[in-house]
């Protein structure tokens, strides 16, 4: 006997929630115990109350699971609202990452002349190495920290998407 | 008039302002501050069982027998897990119940302190919602949400954590109910257009079925009057899930039985050939549609239910309605009115219905002279309780479907089994919670020889507490239902399923303060169950059926509803590992 697949789509889910001890686990939790994806999660409050957070996850599963994570998160007491910017775009979608080069001479330069392109800043640096700050979508990221492959990256940090959509009203 | 209380006075204060009648509950070190509490305060009954899990399933019996959620009181770590599996049962099967567990003191959480255990991570998914009390001034306005959010929307547990120093602390107390957080607002009426279309949908049916669920009862008498009333109008016939018998009265001509794997052919039939499928509180479990890709493959579907993660979780439907199952119901039965509807003509598909009901799919074969059928057994515990109204709760096993399919309920609340989680100790417990309900109902619980076993302590709360339930075991001397599965699908090698070492149950009863009664051949069957009536008092009746009966009509696992097995009893065999592979 097989395990069998099924076709995936990749979403971008927003969520508000009550910023109570406990909701990151429980969603977080969800998306184990039910067998979901999770391929980034960020979360911050946003309120000046500090009271309401807002999370972005990404995740992927074929479209009648996505409506069923949709749902089931609407179901947790704490969620006031999930927004399915895939579903209701258009979005966009940012991602910050650290990427360490480190290398001498030729590598050196190509390195930096590669952030100018990329517009990646410099916030450390040492004779020897680089740390860049790269904002983006997650496609810039991956090819930037793909070049530096070959120039000496040393490490990478990232720190999941924010979503947000395009136009004057809230989602 | 506000003054300084205790968290745990406020707590009892909470508890009777929300109309709570009886706690389910046992101490420990975590909770002596509640307990204290309780001494002495007649508004509300502590009722002791005698394991947490009790606890927790006489909650829920009271819950689903008197539309009132049940309220569980038990002590941090061990206290807490032992409830683990009550409440899990409770948010599978949509019981409103609310837990308050003690803590270790919070500042000892998070240090393995003595009888520590990480509750609210252990119930996070298998609660509604839960809460730690870190204040206890927030109790009040805590208590109040939880049972908000038990009863409303789909009903469900709620977990309520008080570490012991937040029992002890002060805080202001006043008298008026505590303000609204107001966030959890279930949808409890489907949009107008939607109704339109369903009214439409409806009318044009030639080969319609309502299928109902446990949800027509949580929402209450009043949905299953409608039902009763949309039935009337619109000539379909009515089948239920496990959960949902007597939403619907069984002895109506349209009533089908019950649906699924252990369902009547005629209801399964009819779901397969039907062109509309009305889904009324139910959710397409995995019992009840068998093999997904064959399961009722010409029909349209709509969907009435409260929680929007039950629409197309596994079954696509055409037209979902979100709302409340009587709110919902009301709608529609006024959308048919208002448009001058009329029954549609409906006698060819009641004819092909007919035809299926032809098959006795209950059937089932006599044994040699004397030999208890379990069926039968049950046939006759019905016969004889009928006229009483009896509330019958079950444990997990064939017995549960026997009971299921022999015996017949015309009233909502009159039923309490575990469906979701299908928990085995579940009924004695639970007919506990229902009699002190109900005090003046013939409560039974119908019992395997296993399953009676793993709640059997609380025999003696009922004694303490002079409640005359019953408990009819039928006892096959196996776990009957393994047995079975394994007759069917492992080629007999019964592994581990022999009730081996069963205690004389009649003895037992007895060493509890309760009758015991023996029934061994058909002829002492009427006589036995009629002294259990008579019997002002807890009873214990000892029913030894035929060991080797099966549970029929079934759907074996991977099968479409269109593949049943009828009265096949000697069937033996193997599947293949896909099929093996489905629960
Ligand atoms: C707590 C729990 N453990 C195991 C099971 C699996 N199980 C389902 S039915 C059954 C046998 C029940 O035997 P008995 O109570 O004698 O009922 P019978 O099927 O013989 O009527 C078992 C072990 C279960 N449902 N619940
Ligand atoms: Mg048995």
């Amino acid at each position: 006997m097989k395990i069998k697949q099924e076709a995936q789509e990749r979403h971008v889910l927003t969520i508000m929630v009550d910023n109570e001890a406990g909701i990151l686990a429980k969603i977080a939790g969800l998306f184990t115990a039910r067998g979901y994806n999770i391929d980034s999660l960020t979360v911050a409050d946003i309120t000046d109350g500090h009271d309401v957070s807002r999370i972005t996850i990404v995740t992927h599963g074929p479209p009648a699971i996505i409506d069923q994570i949709h749902a089931q998160l609407e179901r947790l007491v704490p969620v006031h609202k999930v927004t399915d910017l895939t579903e209701v775009g258009p979005y966009v979608e940012r991602e910050l990452a650290l990427i360490k080069v480190s290398g001498k001479g030729e590598n050196r330069v190509e390195a930096l002349r590669l952030a100018d392109v990329f517009r990646a800043k410099v916030v450390d640096t040492t004779t020897s190495s680089f740390i860049f700050e790269l904002t983006g979508s997650p496609d810039k990221i991956d090819s930037f920290v793909g070049l530096m492959k070959e120039l000496g990256l040393v490490e990478v940090g990232r720190t999941g998407i924010v979503g947000m959509i395009r136009g004057a009203s809230a989602a | 008039m506000k003054t300084e209380r205790s968290g745990a006075e406020i707590l009892v204060e909470s508890l009777v302002a929300k109309g709570v009648e009886f706690v389910f509950g046992y101490p420990g070190g975590a909770v002596l501050p509640i307990y204290d509490a309780l001494f002495g305060d007649d508004r509300i009954r502590h009722i002791l069982v005698r394991h947490e899990a009790g606890a927790a399933h006489a909650a829920e019996g009271y819950a689903r027998a008197t539309g009132k959620p049940g309220v569980v009181l038990v002590t941090s770590g061990p206290g807490a897990t032992n409830a683990v599996t009550g409440i899990a049962d409770a948010f599978m099967d949509s019981i409103p119940m609310v837990v308050i567990t003690g803590q270790v003191p919070t500042a000892l959480i998070g240090s393995d302190a003595f009888q520590e255990a990480d509750t609210i991570g252990i119930t996070r998914h298998c609660t509604k919602h839960n809460y730690l009390v870190k204040d206890p001034s927030q109790l009040a306005g805590i208590i109040d949400e939880a049972f908000r959010i038990a009863t409303e929307g789909r009903p469900g547990p709620v977990v309520i954590d008080i570490p012991k120093d937040v029992q002890i602390a002060q805080a202001a107390w006043s008298q008026v109910a505590p303000q609204q957080r107001n966030r959890y607002n279930p949808q409890v009426e489907a949009p107008a257009d939607d109704i339109a279309q369903a009214v439409e949908m409806i009318a044009a049916a030639k080969a319609p079925i309502l299928y109902t669920g446990g949800g027509v009862i949580n929402s209450g008498p009043e949905a299953t009057r409608l039902l009763r009333e949309l039935q009337k109008l619109t000539g379909a016939p009515v089948t239920s899930t496990l959960m949902g018998l007597g939403a619907f009265p069984a002895d109506d001509p349209a009533w089908l039985g019950m649906l699924g794997m252990h369902g009547t052919y005629e209801s399964n039939m009819a779901m397969n050939r039907s062109d509309l499928i009305v889904c009324v509180g139910a959710r397409f479990d995995d019992r009840v549609t068998g093999r997904l890709d064959a399961f009722a493959p010409n029909s349209k579907k709509i969907h009435i239910d409260i929680d929007r993660a039950s629409i197309n979780k596994t079954v696509p439907v055409d037209l979902p309605l979100i709302g409340d199952c009587a709110k919902v119901l009301a709608q529609i039965i006024e959308g048919w009115l208002e448009t001058g509807r009329t029954k549609a003509d409906l006698t060819e598909w009641n004819a092909r219905v007919d035809g299926w009901k032809a098959r006795q799919s209950l059937a089932y074969p006599r044994r040699k002279a004397g030999e208890i059928m379990p069926q039968f057994a049950i046939e006759r515990l019905y016969a004889l309780t009928k006229d009483k109204d009896p509330v019958i709760s079950t444990e997990v096993g064939q017995h549960q479907m026997w009971a299921a399919q022999y015996f017949h309920f015309m009233k909502p609340n009159k039923w309490l089994t575990s469906g979701g989680l299908g928990t085995m100790g579940y009924g004695l417990p639970a007919a506990i919670g229902a009699q002190l309900g109900n005090p003046d109902s013939l409560v039974i619980d119908i019992a395997g020889d296993a399953s009676i076993q793993m709640n059997i302590q609380e025999l003696g709360t009922a004694t303490q507490y002079r409640l005359p339930v019953k408990v009819f075991i039928l006892n096959n001397e196996w776990m009957g239902m393994v047995r079975q599965w394994q007759q069917l699908t492992y080629e007999s090698r019964y592994s581990n399923s022999y009730s081996d070492s069963l205690p004389d149950f009649v003895k037992l009863a007895e060493a509890y303060g309760w009758k015991g009664i023996r029934i061994e051949d058909e002829s002492q069957l009427d006589a036995g169950i009629q002294a259990m009536i008579d019997h002002d008092g807890p009873v214990i009746v000892d029913c030894l059926v035929a060991k080797e009966a099966n549970c029929f009509p079934m759907i074996p696992s991977g099968a479409a509803h269109t593949d049943m097995i009828l009265y096949g009893d000697e069937v033996a065999g193997t599947m293949d590992d896909e099929a093996k592979a489905l629960v």
